[in-house]
């Protein structure tokens, strides 16, 4: 099915089960421990053997030798594989660092070998024994070092830098200029469930049951890096604890489970071990961010400039930080630039929103910075400089107006239109909600006991990305309707909404509907990445119902356009007739795939939020507490408000995790990620999240897809960040702009203590 | 983690002498430390002596006045423990600053004051550390070192110790029973029983090869106002990057211990003495001589200011 035309009322619109607030279909598998993540496939993969990954001591240089015999020796050792002898492999399109090295190594804890045993606690033993020397290379670990080495660079949307009208004119000229750096640092996915694998292979066939977000990226790569032909790899990952961006891409632990096995010749299993998931795979690269705003006296922006430094290993990406001010912010004058640096640190790649938001958590404090310079209330200001056009294209944005552009008859020529754009809705429902008014305007003002109060708020933004996505369905003669897609579901609720598609669709109740995901075998879906998965896997399923519903209308001899599909019935007129005996023994099978075409270059698709926190600041201490949070997101229609609720809380605790405590330490000396466990790299616990409220705009995006449904998931990181750091400064009047916000930068400004 | 061999001791006599006869045995009693080392080849006993079936869960007064706490008595049931938390409020606190809920209730006394650093160094086998590998080097000097120690470190090591229990001990003034593995007792004051890292930060206590910790003995209680102040990033389950014990009478005497400042729960009386004259003229004595770095130098002005605030807690 092609969506060029935005969508009219179609069976989704009847709402009966989309958009209620269904729990989890897939909860009792999980809570009851019967959902089979990847490392515990003794079912499919009975008699396994362990694979134990050894990552490099260096980070860069030379293995001159590695000796394994005493690892060969050891008890219940089967074999270990090495670059030596893992035969010739090839080099995915989607990584860049070798995911087994040798004798070249690129970055720490790189995976040099796997040892396989019998048991797991055998294997670890033995690889200790691994004996290598190493011929240490000078390598370059300091962002800050090499920052002005930079090149210019692509983003994964296109290219690293833009330019729109005359901005060093114009922000010379300016009545008000704001100037300022801020420093994210790098960060990491941490989800639950590291990196696993199990993998078998039949004759040479190979299958892997594993963890990761997008099956046919992973296939592919799998079979690009065995150099085997793709239909001979089957992929299987139905259920995944957590990705944020770090399973999008094959990784070691599949490749050498593989190698392993094809060595042992039985199934072998591989997990990462906690320090390998954090130097051996991905993280979010650092940035230095400079942003310069120059507006006129009453605070319209006439120039903004964003730039953007960061580094990875050659062949790697820049971190896009840039993206949202090309769309954000109205102004005539605009200059975005990306630089990248060459640094021998661990690869840096996407992890949950990747450039909004450590983009965001600079530009939504320079928002703030220059509202306070022009004394303008921060929402006031940015609602000055609202635009329903983007911006970087190269003709005066218009003034603001809160009626959607997709309501209005035409858009005007030569400027690209939002589809939707509530930006301005989102900060006054929010405001209204947070008692944004009794905000004090001037900083720390308010103290309860031991604690000044602040609030602050930021806007949300995320593009909304399409892509194709396939799905087939099949009823069978008891009425059920099989719905099988490779689509994952990496806690994100992909199980649920696609039962409620094909639900909605076909006239049944959820019940009635059985969901696969996750497996090769199944048609092409758009998979979990980007905020895309929610909206272009079900409106895959969608298109596959469509053809369903026609199929069916046909055996029952009607035209489909006249059918009604309600109750598990077909109905026409005065007839009707069961789906269970419509579909009769044979069953009835249709496939078919979502193809988004030109609708997404006439419009802008993207979502939008607002996100309002109150902090306390311990006067003594300055350790920061957040007191509650609320978000208010536009981001289409909402499938699910409780797996969407899930995902926007889920985002805003990654969001506060980054402001207040994520950091991985960069070793300068010995280029790795020093705090490479749980226990040192902190991420938010219960205790740090009191309060959370989620608002969603009651909004449908007839642009976006068939389910006029939106990316969410990323949307609710996107700028959670600055509120955080706008409350510290309303609490404190202390304004620092190098992530993460740790009482030891705000100590020293806090007021001396009697 | 290495092959090992396991034994459940029965008795605390059977205990002591199996590590007399046994050079490379380790006790262990809740687990959550060691075996997190020995799976991490940190450390690597090749015996292991379980000491939980020893009959060491008591909390029983003693006949002058004091509390003696049984090596195994768990975390979670000493914080709860009626006698701890109106006689010894400080100490509740402290465990209940630790860890987490799961974690204490496995975590044992005697475990929680032998708990090893959390410097990330010490972790990672690849780095060199003269407490993991003695002569070694030490690879956190000059590197990430937020949360080493700023006093009583020494050029071979500068790690911290991470126990709250343990200051809170300390502040007490409690005291250790031990058996060592000839069978003969002894008491050693919590004040001697860890010490700072000076040329062997591997060697972190006083105790002797195989001596078995059975008791922690809380001498009678001090009266006053208890506040326990742990100072970290996240509001709960992270270390301390400071924390700040405190005993304080009505007449404004009291006691002070810190935690995350150095090798060893760290007291100094001399300062205390200074109380009456206010925050700063403590400050002089209590850390004298201590060297930061530029990583953990915010935590000499946050110890005087969490010590100033916790002290007009007290007061009320
Ligand atoms: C994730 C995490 C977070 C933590 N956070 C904190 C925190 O915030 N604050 C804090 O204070 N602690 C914290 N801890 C540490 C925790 O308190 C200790 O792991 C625990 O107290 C150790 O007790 P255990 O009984 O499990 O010791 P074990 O691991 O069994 O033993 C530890 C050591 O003590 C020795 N030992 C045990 N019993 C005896 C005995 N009777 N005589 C002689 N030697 C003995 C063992 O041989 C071993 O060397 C944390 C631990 C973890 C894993
Ligand atoms: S500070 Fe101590 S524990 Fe840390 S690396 Fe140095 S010697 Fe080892």
């Amino acid at each position: 099915m092609r969506f060029d035309e935005p969508a009219e009322t179609n069976p989704i619109d009847q709402l009966k089960v989309i958009g209620q607030p269904l729990s989890r279909i897939d909860g009792p598998l999980k809570t009851t421990g019967r959902a089979p993540y990847a490392y515990e496939r003794h079912d499919v993969a009975p008699n396994a053997a362990y694979g134990y990954v050894v990552g490099s001591a260096i980070a860069k240089g030379r293995i001159r030798s590695l000796n394994v015999e005493e690892v060969q020796k050891a008890s219940g050792v089967l074999t270990v594989v090495t670059a030596e002898n893992a035969g010739a492999l090839g080099q995915g399109n989607f990584n860049f660092a070798k995911l087994l090295c040798g004798p070249e190594i690129q970055h720490y804890h790189q995976a040099l070998a796997v040892v396989v045993a019998e048991t797991f606690e055998q294997a670890r033993s033995a690889a200790s024994l691994l004996r290598i020397d190493y011929g240490p290379e000078r390598g370059s670990y300091d962002l800050e070092e090499v920052k002005d080495t930079g090149r210019p660079a692509q983003i994964t949307s296109g290219p690293g830098d833009s330019s729109v009208g005359d901005f060093a004119g114009a922000f010379a000229a300016a009545a008000m200029k704001f100037d300022e750096t801020y420093r994210t640092p790098d960060e990491a996915h941490a989800m639950m469930e590291p990196h696993a694998t199990t993998a078998a292979w039949d004759g040479d066939r190979l299958t892997v049951w594993t963890s990761n977000q997008m099956v046919d990226w992973g296939r592919s790569e799998l079979a690009r890096t065995l150099g085997m032909p793709k239909e001979n790899v089957r992929l299987v990952s139905p259920f995944i604890g957590g990705g944020f961006g770090a399973k999008l891409f094959l990784r070691s632990d599949a490749l050498l489970a593989a190698l392993g096995a094809r060595a042992v010749q039985r199934p072998v299993k591989v997990a990462l071990q906690r320090a390998l998931v954090i130097n051996n795979t991905v993280h979010r690269p650092a940035t230095i961010q400079r942003i310069r705003i120059g507006t006129t006296a009453s605070g319209e922006i006439t120039a903004i400039a964003h730039e953007s430094w960061s580094g990875n290993l050659p062949g790697g990406k820049p971190e896009a930080a840039v993206q949202q001010t090309r769309y954000l912010y109205a102004g005539e004058h605009r200059l975005t630039a990306t630089r990248l640096a060459l640094l021998d640190l661990p690869e840096g790649n996407a992890m949950r929103a990747p450039g909004e938001a450590p983009g965001m958590m600079a530009l939504e404090v320079a928002i703030d910075e220059m509202a306070e310079k022009l004394k303008l209330d921060p929402i006031e200001f940015r609602l000055k400089n609202d635009t329903h056009y983007v911006p970087d294209n190269p003709v005066r944005p218009v003034s603001p107006d809160p009626q959607s552009i997709a309501d209005r008859e035409k858009p005007e020529p030569n400027k690209r239109p939002f589809s939707q754009r509530r930006l301005a809705e989102c900060f006054r429902v929010g405001a209204e909600q947070f008692d944004w008014q009794k905000r004090s305007a001037t900083p720390r003002q308010v103290r309860e006991g031991r604690w000044f109060i602040g609030i602050g708020t930021a806007a949300a933004f995320r593009n909304n990305q399409l892509t194709k996505s396939a799905a087939r369905v099949r009823l069978d003669g008891q009425g059920v309707i099989t719905v099988e897609t490779d689509m994952t579901d990496i806690g994100t609720g992909s199980y649920t909404i696609i039962a409620q598609t094909a639900a909605e669709m076909m006239g049944v109740p959820v019940e009635k509907v059985v969901v696969r995901l996750g497996d090769s075998m199944f048609p092409v879906s758009a998979g979990s990445g980007g905020q895309w998965g929610g909206n272009c896997s079900t409106a895959g399923v969608y298109a596959a119902c469509v053809k369903l519903r026609e199929l069916l209308a046909q055996k029952f001899g009607a035209n489909s356009a006249d059918v009604q599909f309600t109750d598990g019935l077909v109905k026409a007129g005065n007839r009707s007739a069961s789906l269970a005996q419509l579909a009769g023994d044979a069953g009835v099978v249709a496939e078919d795939a979502i193809e988004f075409a030109n609708l997404r270059d006439s419009y802008q698709q993207s979502t939008f939020g607002a996100h309002f926190v109150e902090v306390g600041v311990d006067v003594a201490t300055g350790e920061t507490r957040i007191r509650r949070m609320l978000a208010v997101c536009a981001s289409g229609r909402i499938l699910n408000p409780k797996t969407a609720r899930s995902q926007v809380i889920g985002a805003m605790t990654m969001g506060a995790g980054a402001a207040l405590m994520e950091d991985l330490v960069v070793d300068k000396r010995f280029g790795f990620f020093v705090n490479h466990d749980l226990a040192s790299y902190e991420v938010p616990v219960h205790a740090d999240i009191p309060h959370q409220d989620v608002v969603f705009l009651d909004e449908t995006d007839p642009v976006s897809s068939p389910m006029k449904a939106k990316g969410l998931a990323e949307l609710g990181i996107c700028g959670v960040g600055a509120a955080v750091a706008n409350a510290i400064y309303n609490a404190t009047g202390v304004r620092i702009r190098d992530y993460p916000i740790t009482l030891d930068k705000l100590l020293e400004n806090l007021p001396e203590l009697s | 983690m290495k092959p090992f061999s396991y034994e459940r001791a029965e008795t605390v006599e059977q205990a002591a002498a199996s590590a007399e006869r046994n050079p490379n045995a380790r006790f262990v009693a809740g687990g959550t430390n060691l075996l997190d080392l020995m799976k991490l080849q940190i450390e690597t006993p090749s015996h292991l002596i379980d000491v939980n079936k020893l009959a060491l869960y008591k909390i029983e007064p003693t006949p002058d006045g004091a509390l003696r706490i049984g090596a195994l008595v768990r975390n979670t049931d000493l914080a709860a423990n009626e006698r701890i938390r109106r006689d010894y409020a400080v100490l509740s606190r402290a465990l209940l600053a630790g860890a987490n809920g799961q974690l204490r209730n496995q975590a044992t006394t005697a475990g929680n004051l032998l708990q090893r650093t959390r410097c990330p160094y010490f972790y990672d086998t690849n780095m060199p550390c003269n407490k993991r590998k003695p002569g070694g080097g030490c690879s956190a000097i000059g590197g990430f070192t937020r949360h080493h120690a700023i006093i009583g470190a020494s050029d071979a090591c500068i790690a911290t110790h991470p126990s709250d229990m343990a200051v809170a001990l300390r502040l007490l003034d409690a005291t250790v029973e031990t058996v060592r593995g000839d069978g003969t007792k002894r008491t050693i004051p919590v004040a001697d029983f860890h010490r700072l890292p000076g040329d062997t930060p591997h060697i972190e206590t006083v105790l002797e090869k195989g001596e078995l910790i059975t008791a922690v003995v809380l001498p009678r209680p001090l009266g006053g106002v208890h506040v326990y102040r742990k100072v970290r990033d996240r509001a709960s389950f992270a270390f301390a990057l400071i924390s700040v014990a405190v005993v304080v009478q009505r007449d404004g005497a009291g006691r002070i211990a810190l935690g995350g400042v150095a090798h060893k729960p760290w007291r100094v009386e001399a300062a205390e003495a200074e109380l009456p004259r206010g925050v700063k003229s403590v400050m002089e004595p209590l850390l004298a001589g201590a060297r930061t770095t530029q990583d953990n130098a915010f935590k000499r002005p946050l110890v005087q200011r969490t010590l100033a605030s916790v002290l007009a807690e007290a007061k009320g």
